[in-house]
């Protein structure tokens, strides 16, 4: 070129240049090499695993919660089913600003749809979700509440009802108790639970059935997978880009057939409406749980909703404890009725024949000892027989019978039908009771003197007072062996169990308990005592008038002791101080199809109190025989003090 | 020589090849351009959720640096070389008041605002100053000398510095590539090289302290991505999972759902590589690839074929830049680099990058069109 060619070599540089363009492609071609080889290891050496990530990052998993099975009474009633609840929601991104957001929950709260004191709790959990999210602002609003709403609803944007299955329970506090609730999934319930199963489930079985059939209740739970964007929200449209998107479609809960027998579960807890107490009824051929009633209750309907603090607060702490489960976990001295059984030990034992008289003064006495043991009718019974001594209850007869016995052989008996133990019914929570022995007593105290079993608790023992308890679920069952004459099932409440697909019903087979044996005319006897009861005995009135024969006995439990001499007068002592009533029976006898019992706190006699009520619950059950429904509705458990119109006897 | 191989070839397209060489184009060169183009224009409608407005928006770019380059192509190349210190001189003006206004509006500028039309002024230095490193040697002897060299550097390094301080890393990183290379091509020796290497090291460890927060974040996520998913080490994650996912053949065009569902950032711009990995799998990221080096290589050619220090040095450094822009580019989207803001050459969307660089492929082609056909 021209321009200074003197210094410049151009035919040198033009090799050094050459040289370094070389250079440089080589270093491009091995560039281009290893971003080739960064590729490889990129989509064929992990191409899984990135398309694993990439899968992971736009498919989201939305739990489809499966319906709850629904449990039916034995006749196909419907005890607990799934409704439609209404509910208040919100898209915060479709209402607008902070501005917008707050007019829109204040316009809420003047039409009383929302409290005002929620509202700064709503805000931080508005603010806490995406604003794509769809946040509950009310569970279950009111017809009416649906109606306020719907008038105004053009007003709103970005709220609206939307329709979800809740827990309905159609009877509201009817066999509660026997059924339990659902409630809001709670700490420790995830601790026994498989959380990937409970994935989109929000309440689950609290007590009763609910809880104890709480997996084939629940069901399986499906899943759709949602295509999602960076942002997390849902884009359906663009399903394109992954064309096996895959929904698994959920199980509906199995569905339960329930022993109980909801007309005569509605008379057992009218019986008892306003009072506390307890009615079972069971089928003693099988253990089916015909009626399981425990007054007052409460409406599991509440707790699917949600309870705020204050329900909750008056609910677990009313005084008439709704509550409590009294059927299950009521523990009452059963009083005399458990003399049929200790006559039975007494005749299994060989300790006395029924013939044996005895001649009652009105008091019994130990020998050497002048402390008297009272019979509860003062003028005393005159010479009674075994069959007499049931019928008539008389205390002395079996204060007799108990020292004879020792309470050693009388544990035993009573230990065989099911006192002390649980009987296993089908649901949780169920108490044992007590049943007191002298190796029980050396080892259920510390102090020396308590360990001590006396002669005189021997005696009380033979009338069911002193340390034994039972629950009314086990005198229910007590009564149905005896009914069986030593043949035993365990109660229960599920009988069969429903596809909610091929609605294909298998039925649960009865749980068989071991047998009370004795001799056929051993218990003829005691079971002609119990019919004795109801036919001239301390029950006569109760079963006047009755198309089937009823065999039954009446106890009344004391809630505290009477000192020596001290005359017990109801006037003098509180409402809650008086004496439970017991009524335990089976009926027909011949072909007995009902065992039951009645208790009543404070309810005075079992005979006044207790053994009407049995008798309105035998006839619902065995001739279909209803009492004119009450006029009023059934409200919420408010003390009502009862009115027995019996006159004290027993 | 063998100079006429991209004119003569073709004998048969007789009427085009004489069209291009009046035009004083290369042919190999704008069809390779050309395909280029249009793949990121196919590319460009998936990663912008098919906008067909960006597509018209992105390939009036193109069309406007096709006229850029079409038009510098005329230039003859002895007036480049003079007006080179001029436009070196022109470029700092506009940095400097580019750097001006953003120490007074205190923050990131580099945005200079005309009214009709905003450009990056450290745009016009990616070409002005390899321009002015090879007018600066043009008279020197060859291979440089220390003061040389040290002249060059000063060239260099000063725009650079000014681009740094907007700040903007990447371009600044960039500038000092593209001069650098006319230093390599000029003949720098091998151990002034090294000694380079050493300096550039002991000169990172001191530019790190006057790194701004986000851009060591971004050194430090390259070095270990998976420390914060989701803050800095993102980009990096998402863009792996967006290539691994495509395999050998792609999800398809517009089945890419890292792209399409946004969890891919800056997809149409930087990061529009990990699209073509995603939809069109390793086979249409190796053709991208291949299409890169047919231009490198053709570039490189025509670099040869010049007859003088500035035509070579220069012709050399333009096709030597836009390859190192592809390299990292493709090294930071498929992760075996850090992610600095360098969008790959006319496939990202934005900016006045395809302009400029078409530009320096119009002054590549002037320099070649323009030898004198004496053997």
């Amino acid at each position: 070129m021209a321009q200074r060619v003197t210094i410049k070599d151009n035919w040198g540089e033009q090799r050094l240049f050459e040289g370094r363009i070389y250079f440089t492609a080589v270093i491009a071609a091995i560039l281009a090499v290893a971003l080739i080889g960064r590729l490889s290891y990129l989509q064929i050496v992990r191409f899984d695993y990135y398309t694993e990530l990439s899968q992971g990052n736009h498919v989201r998993i939305e739990p489809l919660p499966a319906a709850r099975g629904v449990i039916y009474d034995r006749n196909g009633a419907v005890l607990a089913e799934n409704r439609p609840a209404y509910q208040l929601e919100l898209i915060r991104e479709q209402v607008g600003g902070e501005k917008a957001l707050r007019a829109t929950l204040d316009q809420l709260v003047r039409l009383k749809l929302l409290d005002g004191e929620e509202i700064p709790d709503l805000l931080r959990t508005i603010r806490s979700r995406r604003e794509f999210d769809t946040v509950p602002l009310r569970l279950r609003l009111s017809d009416e509440e649906i109606a306020r709403f719907a008038l105004r609803r053009f007003e709103f944007r970005g709220v609206d009802i939307r329709t979800r299955l809740a827990r309905y329970y159609p009877n509201g506090e009817l066999a509660v108790h026997a059924l339990g609730y659902v409630a809001a999934i709670a700490e420790q319930d995830l601790q026994r639970i498989d959380r990937a199963a409970y994935a989109g489930t929000s309440l689950i079985g609290k007590l009763g059935v609910e809880a104890a059939y709480e997996g084939p209740l629940h069901g399986q739970n499906g899943a759709r997978e949602m295509l999602v964007n960076a942002q997390g929200r849902s884009v359906d449209n663009l399903s394109k880009l992954v064309p096996q998107l895959r929904t698994t479609v959920p199980r509906p809960g199995t569905n339960l057939v329930l022993s109980i027998d909801l007309e005569v579960q509605k008379v057992a807890e009218q019986a008892i409406l306003n009072q506390r107490g307890a009615i079972v009824a069971i089928d003693p051929r099988n253990g089916d749980v015909i009626a399981l009633a425990s007054r007052p209750g409460f409406d599991p309907n509440f707790f699917g909703r949600g309870l705020t603090r204050a329900e909750f607060a008056a609910l677990n702490n009313n005084i008439d404890r709704p509550l409590f489960n009294r059927a299950l976990r009521g523990t009452y001295p059963p009083g005399s009725t458990i003399k049929p059984v200790v006559a039975l030990a007494a005749l299994s034992n060989g300790v006395m024949v029924p013939e044996d008289s005895r001649f009652c003064r009105g008091y019994y006495t130990l020998p050497g000892s002048s402390h008297r043991f009272r019979d509860w009718k003062p003028k005393g019974h005159g010479s009674v027989d075994m069959v007499h001594a049931i019928a008539q209850s008389c205390d002395v007869y079996f204060y007799g019978v108990a020292a004879a016995l020792g309470p050693d052989r009388l544990a035993e008996t009573l230990g065989k039908f099911g006192l002390g133990s649980i009987t296993g019914i089908d649901i949780s929570g169920e108490k044992s009771g007590l049943l007191p022995s002298p190796a029980w007593k050396r080892t259920a105290f510390k102090r020396a003197e308590l360990k001590t079993w006396f002669p005189g608790e021997t005696v009380i023992f033979g009338i069911g007072q002193g340390f034994l308890l039972a629950t009314p679920l086990q005198m229910a069952h007590l009564a149905g062996v005896v009914a069986n004459r030593g043949t035993s099932f365990a109660p229960r409440l599920v009988t069969a169990l429903r596809d909610p697909v091929t609605q294909k019903l298998t039925p649960v087979a009865p749980k068989p308990l071991p047998s009370v044996t004795a001799e056929a005319a051993q218990w003829q006897t005691i079971i002609d005592g119990m019919f004795a009861v109801t036919h001239g005995g301390t029950a006569s009135r109760s079963a006047a008038g009755a198309e089937y024969s009823i065999a039954g006995k009446t106890g009344t439990a004391q809630v505290f002791g009477i000192a020596q001499g001290e005359k017990y007068n109801e006037k003098d002592i509180g409402e809650r101080l008086r004496d439970h009533a017991w009524f335990i029976a089976f009926a027909p006898v011949e072909e007995p199809r009902i065992a039951i019992a009645v208790l009543v706190e404070n309810g005075r006699t079992g005979s006044g109190t207790a053994a009407p009520l049995a008798r309105l619950v035998m006839d619902a059950y065995l001739m279909r025989k209803f009492p004119p429904p009450p006029g009023a509705v059934v409200v919420a458990a408010a003390a009502a003090p009862a009115a027995p119109a019996a006159t004290g006897d027993e | 020589m063998a100079g006429d191989f991209g004119l003569r070839t073709f004998g048969s397209l007789g009427w085009r090849t004489r069209m291009l060489s009046k035009l004083r184009l290369d042919g190999p060169l704008v069809v390779g351009l050309a395909l280029i183009a249009l793949y990121g224009q196919i590319v460009l409608y998936s990663a912008s959720g098919e906008s067909l407005r960006r597509v018209l928006d992105g390939s009036a770019r193109i069309l406007l640096g096709g006229i850029a380059m079409i038009t510098v192509a005329q230039i003859k190349p002895s007036l480049l070389r003079r007006s080179a210190p001029w436009l070196f001189a022109l470029g700092i003006v506009l940095l400097i008041i580019v750097d001006a206004i953003g120490y007074v509006g205190k923050g990131a500028q580099r945005w200079l605002d005309l009214g009709f039309v905003r450009f990056q002024p450290s745009e016009i230095m990616k070409l002005a100053v390899p321009m002015t490193a090879a007018w600066y040697l043009h008279e020197r002897r060859l291979p440089p000398g220390v003061i040389t060299t040290a002249g060059v550097l000063g060239i260099v390094l000063l725009p650079a510095g000014l681009t740094i301080l907007q700040p903007d890393l990447g371009t600044g990183l960039l500038i000092i590539i593209g001069g650098g290379l006319v230093l390599i091509l000029a003949g720098l020796q091998v151990r002034i090289m090294l000694l380079a290497a050493v300096l550039a090291g002991a000169g990172a460890w001191v530019g790190w302290e006057f790194l701004h927060d986000y851009q060591r974040n971004r050194v430090l996520m390259f070095l270990n991505p998976e420390l914060d998913p989701l803050g800095a080490g993102y980009h990096s994650i998402q863009s792996a999972i967006a290539i691994g996912s495509g395999g050998v053949f792609g999800r398809g065009w517009l089945h890419g759902s890292q792209g399409q569902l946004d969890f891919l950032p800056e997809r149409s711009t930087d990061f529009i590589y990990a699209v073509v990995g995603e939809e069109f799998g390793m086979v249409g990221a190796v053709i991208l690839l291949l299409l890169y080096l047919f231009v490198l290589g053709r570039a490189l050619y025509l670099a040869l074929q010049t007859q003088n220090t500035f035509a070579r040095l220069l012709s050399g450094s333009i096709a030597l830049t836009f390859i190192v822009y592809v390299f990292i580019n493709m090294g930071m989207v498929s992760g075996l680099m850090p992610v600095v803001g360098v969008p790959l050459p006319l496939f990202s969307y934005g900016g006045t990058s395809a302009v400029t660089l078409l530009t320096g492929f119009g002054i590549l082609m002037s320099l070649y069109s323009h030898r004198k056909l004496v053997a």
